[in-house]
């Protein structure tokens, strides 16, 4: 009884905090443009089963790949045991779901396996962080703090598997030495319990210990996730659910530019009256210079970035020395939120703290180095579009304030002028074909 | 055995919409195709083709411009738009339904954005429509043509990841060259060469290498004699890479086509 009560208070607590910043998230969220309406379910449905359940992209890696797949993987099935165990704690039972018979069997079994897994590949991460010099995991964005988010995210999760292996291990040995019987069938947790001489009580206890350990850490770690790069747990099936679904090459079309494009050829639609709401479309601003100018997805794509640098190591500008991190342009985006959105929910749009995402966070230069070439965005094991949004940024800086480099707007003058980027005159477009002969041999 | 020569006369829509013929496919040959000194032998080499294989097409000529894919890129969406509406309404007063071009870049921006401005074509890649003439036999490369040459493709960005079209190039490849070699990163990790989204008009930013060097590199590694690109902008950046490494005379760097029309001895 006196555990129910403590585990409920702990339990509502935890709902109480991550109501907080749910609503504080909501709240950034309605800062942000519109992107695209959210249709073909079926096949946002099949995209997120092969890349987010079925891991399929972060395979391009195949040895990093597969211990992230087993770690994903693993979650998944200890979630059902997660979940057991709120409700044995909020009822009183003890393991609840042990009705299921031979399929309780084989997920506990499946859980305490998948246990041993993940901690090993969270040791292999750890150590790959601190002990190996991973080119991936260092670049100008990657500070002190990144590097702190990821081990406290890494050692929690080792001391999740540690707690869940340790619960079913005195589980067995206290249930085993009651006489009672073992509901779930745990192979490495028997394994371990074969080594261990702790007797009576102790084994009662040290279930006990573990069973709160564990819980009370889910708690803290659903808490602390909101605030981290491993957001990422969260965010990461929905974000690839809400993938941007046009192929790679595609940009999006800025209607409120098409409109102004045809008053411009056809003069008589400037004095036809304007449909309704277009007004306000009017003072729209043409690009992305800020946080409010940003889409849902470009920022829920920011919430989602565990700052693998997939991206950033695939980026030919990256790896050619430029300053372009596309891994960077994304974190910008998420920090940029943190920092003036608190401003806009409270004083409303109007609010500015006199920076902007442009040149106080993501400079010219960056911008100006991408290919557009895609391979960031064919990387990401998540679906994060990067080229979207830094073309985006591009459209604020010629179109609001011709802040192009000097070359391209040259070529923007020759195209309008001549029709080709180089200054060629039009009439010479048949030159080539002039004077071309060929051996005639029977097709 | 001697050869006649014939000459390769390049027909204009506007003639022969004033003939009463409707052309099946609209070549855009692209500003690079009409005007990059290099780059021009791939346009002189497609329309060999076309004429071997007796295709009914047309080129717009003097009426062509820019397709806007540059200056969309490079954040200008207002040029972009302008330039698009414009061959739109052209496309529309001769009535194109189908479009062939060699530059995956015009490619892509006819195929998946031209729409959203009410312009919707059937648009095919050089190197797809080889593909499929070599799939339905109607065009036979004598297979020997390379026996001793080692080949390695470089794929286009806006071919291979804008729009998943990797194996077009290297099945045409297969049909007549062994010596087939893929670069450490192919397909879709294929590096970039350096030149899109407007970079081929400007300096790099500041950094340790020129993306086009680091792509060369890749590509000799392989021990080609023979880099093989579908792409006006890989070609002058793969062409510059062979320059800098003193590599010109003995590495050639050839687009596709160029590659199919020696072999048919054209």
């Amino acid at each position: 009884m006196v555990k129910q009560v403590v585990f409920i208070i702990a339990l509502v607590f935890t709902i109480a905090a991550f109501a907080v910043t749910t609503r504080r998230f909501i709240r950034f969220f309605k800062l942000t443009k519109p992107a695209f309406k959210v249709r073909q379910i079926g096949e946002r449905t099949v995209l997120m089963l092969k890349v987010a359940i079925g891991q399929t992209k972060i395979f391009r890696r195949p040895v990093m790949g597969l211990l992230h797949a087993l770690v994903f993987w693993g979650f998944c099935v200890i979630l059902i045991g997660s979940i057991e165990m709120m409700i044995d704690g909020v009822t009183g039972t003890e393991k609840v779901l042990r009705f299921l018979g031979i399929f309780y069997d084989i997920i506990m079994a499946s859980g305490d396996i998948f246990a041993l897994l993940i901690a090993f590949a969270i040791i292999v991460f750890l150590a790959r962080r601190l002990f190996l010099n991973v080119k991936r995991f260092s670049g100008i964005e990657m500070k002190h703090i990144s590097h702190v988010d990821a081990n406290i995210a890494l050692t929690m999760i080792l001391l999740l598997m540690i707690s869940l292996l340790g619960m079913n291990t005195f589980y067995i040995l206290s249930a085993a030495e009651a006489g009672n019987q073992i509901y779930g069938y745990y192979p490495v947790s028997i394994f371990m319990a074969g080594f261990l001489r702790t007797t009576g009580q102790a084994n009662h206890i040290l279930y006990e210990t573990n069973w709160w350990a564990h819980i009370l850490l889910i708690f803290i770690f659903a808490n602390y996730l909101p605030y981290s790069k491993h957001f990422h747990v969260f965010m990461s099936v929905p974000n690839v659910f809400l993938s941007r679904l046009e192929p790679l090459g595609k940009l999006d079309t800025m209607e409120n530019i098409t409109r102004e494009v045809k008053i411009m050829m056809d003069p008589d639609q400037a004095f036809a009256s304007p449909a309704e709401g277009e007004e306000e479309a009017d003072t729209e601003r043409f690009g992305v210079l800020d946080i409010e100018d940003v889409s849902w997805k470009s920022y829920l794509d920011s919430l989602a970035c565990t700052e693998c640098g997939r991206c950033t190591s695939v980026c030919p500008a990256n790896i050619t020395g430029k300053k372009l991190s596309p891994r960077k342009v994304i974190m910008d985006v998420r920090a940029r939120m943190k920092e003036k959105g608190p401003g806009l929910v409270k004083e409303g749009t109007e609010f500015s703290d006199g920076k902007s995402l442009i040149r106080d966070l993501v400079s010219e230069e960056e911008l100006w180095a991408c290919t557009l070439c895609n391979a960031c965005a064919q990387e990401c094991p998540i679906n994060i579009n990067h080229p979207v949004l830094i073309v985006n940024m591009r459209r604020y800086l010629v179109m609001e304030e011709s802040a192009a480099p000097g070359e391209l707007n040259s070529i923007f003058s020759n195209i309008e002028n001549n029709g080709a980027p180089w200054q060629f005159s039009m009439e010479d477009r048949m030159l080539w074909a002039e004077d071309i002969s060929m051996n005639d041999i029977p097709g | 055995m001697e050869t006649n020569q014939i000459k390769v006369a390049v027909p204009l829509f506007t003639d022969r919409i004033a003939q009463g013929e409707q052309p099946e496919y609209l070549y855009w040959v692209g500003s690079a195709g009409a005007f990059d000194d290099r780059y021009k032998n791939v346009s002189r080499a497609f329309v060999k083709l076309l004429a071997y294989l007796g295709t009914s097409y047309a080129v717009l000529g003097t009426e062509e411009s820019s397709s806007g894919d540059v200056a969309r890129r490079a954040g200008n969406e207002m040029l972009y738009q302008m330039q698009a509406l414009m061959n739109i309404e052209i496309f529309e007063a001769y009535g194109v339904k189908k479009i062939l071009t060699c530059d995956p870049h015009a490619y892509n921006t006819f195929k998946n954005e031209y729409p959203d401005l009410g312009g919707t074509y059937e648009v095919v890649h050089h190197t797809q429509f080889i593909r499929d003439r070599i799939a339905e036999g109607e065009l036979k490369i004598p297979q020997d043509s390379y026996k001793d040459q080692r080949i390695t493709y470089h794929d286009p960005c806006y071919l291979g990841r804008a729009n998943g079209e990797y194996n077009a190039p290297r099945q045409i490849l297969d049909a007549f060259s062994a010596g087939k070699r893929e670069m450490k990163r192919s397909r879709s990790f294929a590096l970039c060469c350096g030149a899109g989204g407007g970079q081929m008009f400007k300096e790099a930013e500041t950094g340790d290498k020129e993306v086009f060097m680091e792509r060369t590199e890749e590509a000799l590694e392989t021990g080609a004699d023979i880099i093989a690109t579908a792409c006006p902008y890989c070609m002058v950046m793969i062409t510059d890479g062979l320059k800098y490494k003193n590599r010109e005379e003995t590495i050639r760097n050839y687009d596709i086509v160029e590659l199919v029309v020696t072999a048919l001895g054209l």
